[in-house]
């Protein structure tokens, strides 16, 4: 049952993206960013997508330590990893757009230093995790070590916004906002879509960590006997 | 026995096995001036490169050589299981936490002051110009060392390859600390009063400060525990 629900949101959520590729790909070349802006359909939707997953990771983190139920471990791995990736995501097609657009690929600004900051954070965890044998030490720390993560980001975000930030303040849905409607509408429908995706792959991981533990646990059995 | 005599006995034992063999501050200690000798080739140090990378110079090195103090912090309770023992004392975990975290802020402090006048002196920067201020943001930023380097030195003692992640966990966490305090540094060593506008940074430090060690007290139970 659950297999068929995830075949499902998979196949809708590639629709949907199918359907968003071709409608973005017609769009006209934009007053003064020509054809680069485009890549924002996918950028904002992957920071959507790892805020997603990392919010997850908290959550589940912090129920492991509450119940030592390993269910919640496993999502919190899966969760993560996902959100590394579209972290990963996120910094490429920035930079890439800032390379056409202002010329350069990287700049020391503030949402960029603490996105750089959160991928380095998530790949230590990551890392902290394969440094650790004991599966119920693993994830333990590994959930001690999230809670903290998660804190700092909004720390690393402020104190680095004190200094002069060069990222372009939202234009989606704020009043101020010079984004046609048609436009934020597609761009709702691309978050979605790639929302769903990520759902999808935690899940597919999500499995593929259970079967591992039932794996260990038959090991363990076989040497017992 | 009241808690906080807990946390001395702690303290007291970590700085007494410390100081009988100097090893972590010592290798601390000749780390931070290498880097200071270092970084004159890295740039021409001249007066006003000096001055505008002198806090950040001074922070770096701080925290490089914290780490070497950080990671012998429970490392050294490894042979003969004295982790095991100390965990199974009858204090908390809290305030096991806490007596560590006190030695190595003691530990890492002493290692501050003495490479302050050694980069004072290599780099011609009078430093104490503005000495207590200086003073405040040297405790502020290296109690967020310390309290951040203790916890994941409790977190990584027992792993492979625990020289090279304790550094890779605890820098990314203190980037705000430090950014704080390397701000504050430069403008203190160049004579700049903290003002108005430097006072953010310093209410940055008081609550990376405050939050981390609420939190590390929180879930220190949970790490040596589990």
């Amino acid at each position: 049952m659950r297999d068929k629900i995830l075949y499902f949101l998979g196949v809708v959520a590639f629709v949907i993206l199918a359907r968003d590729i071709y409608v973005i790909a017609r769009f006209p070349a934009e007053a003064n960013q020509g054809y680069a802006f485009k890549i924002l359909f996918f950028h904002l939707p992957a920071w959507a997508a790892a805020g997603t997953a990392v919010t997850t990771a908290l959550v589940t983190s912090v129920m492991f330590l509450a119940t030592k139920n390993f269910k919640y471990d496993a999502t919190a791995v899966a969760a993560t990893e996902v959100g590394v990736a579209f972290i990963s995501v996120g910094l490429v097609t920035g930079s890439i757009w800032g390379r056409v657009i202002w010329g350069i690929w990287w700049t020391w600004d503030a949402r960029l230093t603490s996105a750089l900051v959160l991928w380095l954070l998530y790949a230590g965890y990551l890392m902290l995790r394969h440094a650790i044998e004991e599966p119920t030490q693993r994830a333990t720390f590994a959930a001690v070590f999230s809670i903290f993560a998660f804190i700092d980001v909004p720390i690393v975000y402020f104190s680095i916004r004190w200094w002069r930030t060069q990222h372009p303040s939202p234009v989606f849905f704020s009043s101020s906002g010079s984004f046609p409607p048609d436009w934020s509408t597609v761009m709702l429908w691309n978050i979605l879509a790639i929302v769903m995706l990520a759902v999808v792959i935690v899940a597919v991981r999500l499995r593929q960590e259970e079967t591992q533990r039932e794996i260990d646990y038959l090991r363990r059995l076989a040497h017992a006997i | 026995m009241g808690l906080i005599r807990q946390v001395l006995i702690i303290t007291a034992k970590d700085l007494r096995a410390e100081l009988r063999t100097k090893e972590a501050v010592n290798a601390a200690l000749a780390f931070a001036v290498m880097i200071l000798v270092l970084f004159s080739f890295a740039f021409d140090p001249d007066a006003d490169t000096t001055k505008m990378i002198g806090g950040g110079l001074l922070w770096i090195v701080f925290a490089f050589a914290g780490t070497l103090v950080l990671n012998r912090s429970f490392a050294r309770e490894l042979p003969n299981d004295c982790l095991d023992a100390l965990v199974a004392a009858p204090i908390s975990g809290a305030v096991l936490f806490l007596g560590k975290a006190l030695a190595n802020y003691l530990l890492v402090t002493a290692v501050e002051l003495v490479a302050l006048p050694v980069f004072g002196i290599l780099y011609n920067v009078r430093w104490y110009r503005q000495f207590w201020p200086v003073m405040l943001v040297l405790a502020l930023g290296t109690w967020g060392i310390t309290v951040i380097g203790t916890i994941f030195s409790a977190l990584t003692v027992n792993i492979r390859l625990r020289e090279v992640m304790l550094p890779m966990l605890t820098y990314p966490m203190l980037v705000p600390a430090l950014m704080g305090a390397m701000r504050l540094t430069t403008d203190l060593v160049q004579g700049k009063p903290i003002d108005d506008e430097s006072a953010v940074w310093l209410k940055l430090l008081i609550s990376f400060d405050v939050i981390y060690t609420a939190v590390s007290l929180l879930l220190v139970e949970t790490v040596l525990v589990g």
